[in-house]
């Protein structure tokens, strides 16, 4: 276990400052799509354009996670965690979609970029 | 797998697979940075399933250990949540039936977050509607208490674990993103989004670091919805 951990956060105890600062502000976004979806129909123009905007939002996540990683990913270099997607994407579409093919390619690639670049 | 059996079951065995070794690779990495900033075992954990959002989790244990205000951490936090309102808004008309609660799907959507989001909008679609929110439930139930052990696992595994196990670990997350979005784009247009958004997300995180996601997604999504229109795809794949 780690030595210090923090015994107060903002004179809260640590598990009401989780759910007021951190659970409630997450939360709030989700129940207000619920509400707003309201009348929404699965097959309307909105709904195809709501997909998009999330679809994109995800996917911008995602480059984030590769391009600007924080934690145990910023040990593998810039080109490697980029170059492991690619192998990773190419594996999948070339085997017909296979999602584990995907996976395997892409952290085939990562680590075989470990042991040659570094 | 268990086709024939109640949904929820068939929800829950579902999760025994690809999400959840993905998810137990970010978690070790939320774990890691947690313990970092100084959290208790308790305080992380109650993160993880409390808040159900990894963006979140990683903006609220990044900016205590940074020691910033209750206020600013809250906004920050927020802002990095926002992009769940698209998602759920895209995500409600597919789960419900006629019959459903509204209050049930204020409960089922705290538990909707990228994984179980990419998970249901390519799975539900094939389930008869009755199915579709137990099949849910048992996924995400599944998925928060194997990510709850994951994290205690974690929290005091990640000193012993070596740096190339953790980067694997942790780059399970990101490759299986990339290939779950794709295999649920149904539409040129959601591919193009797809594509949009990751260019886009780390081009405007220079320009406008706070707002970056949600700029890729209005930009990047609107202008994908325009040019499938233009294009004329509806074909839907799969």
């Amino acid at each position: 276990m780690s030595g210090d951990t923090v015994g107060e956060l903002w004179g809260l105890s640590p598990a009401l400052a989780i759910l007021l600062i951190a659970a409630l502000p997450t939360h709030i976004w989700r129940w207000l799509g619920v509400l707003f979806a309201g009348r929404l129909d699965e097959r309307s123009q909105v709904f195809v354009w709501v997909k998009c905007v999330a679809t994109a939002l995800v996917a911008a996540m995602i480059a984030k996670l590769v391009l600007a990683p924080t934690g145990p990913l910023l040990a593998v270099p810039f080109a490697a965690r980029l170059g492991a997607i690619a192998v990773g994407f190419g594996a999948y579409i070339f085997s017909g979609r296979k999602l584990l093919v995907g996976v395997i390619g892409g952290e085939v690639a990562l680590i075989a970029a470990w042991f040659t670049l570094l | 797998m268990v086709s024939k059996s109640h949904p929820f079951l068939h929800g829950a065995a579902s999760a025994f697979s690809l999400p959840a070794l993905v998810l137990m690779g970010a978690q070790v990495g939320f774990a890691a940075l947690a313990r970092e900033a100084g959290l208790g075992l308790g305080p992380t954990l109650l993160l993880t399933v409390g808040v159900w959002a990894l963006p979140s989790q990683v903006v609220f244990v990044g900016l205590v250990g940074a020691g910033a205000s209750a206020a600013s951490v809250a906004v920050a936090v927020a802002l990095s949540a926002v992009r769940f309102m698209p998602m759920t808004m895209a995500w409600t008309p597919v789960v419900r039936s006629a019959d459903t609660r509204q209050w049930v799907l204020v409960v089922a959507s705290c538990y909707v977050a990228i994984t179980a989001w990419v998970y249901s909008m390519s799975r539900l679609p094939k389930l008869e509607r009755p199915a579709r929110l137990p099949f849910f439930a048992g996924f995400a139930a599944t998925l928060t208490l194997l990510n709850a052990v994951i994290v205690v696992v974690a929290y005091n595994a990640i000193d012993a674990m070596p740096a190339l196990v953790a980067a694997a670990l942790v780059f399970l997350m990101p490759i299986y993103f990339v290939l779950t979005l794709w295999g649920a784009a149904r539409s040129r247009a959601d591919r193009i989004a797809l594509g949009a958004g990751f260019l886009l997300g780390p081009l405007f995180s220079l320009f406008a670091a706070a707002a970056d996601l949600l700029l890729a997604g209005f930009v990047g999504g609107t202008a994908a919805y325009v040019i499938g229109r233009l294009l004329g795809s509806q074909e839907p794949a799969a």
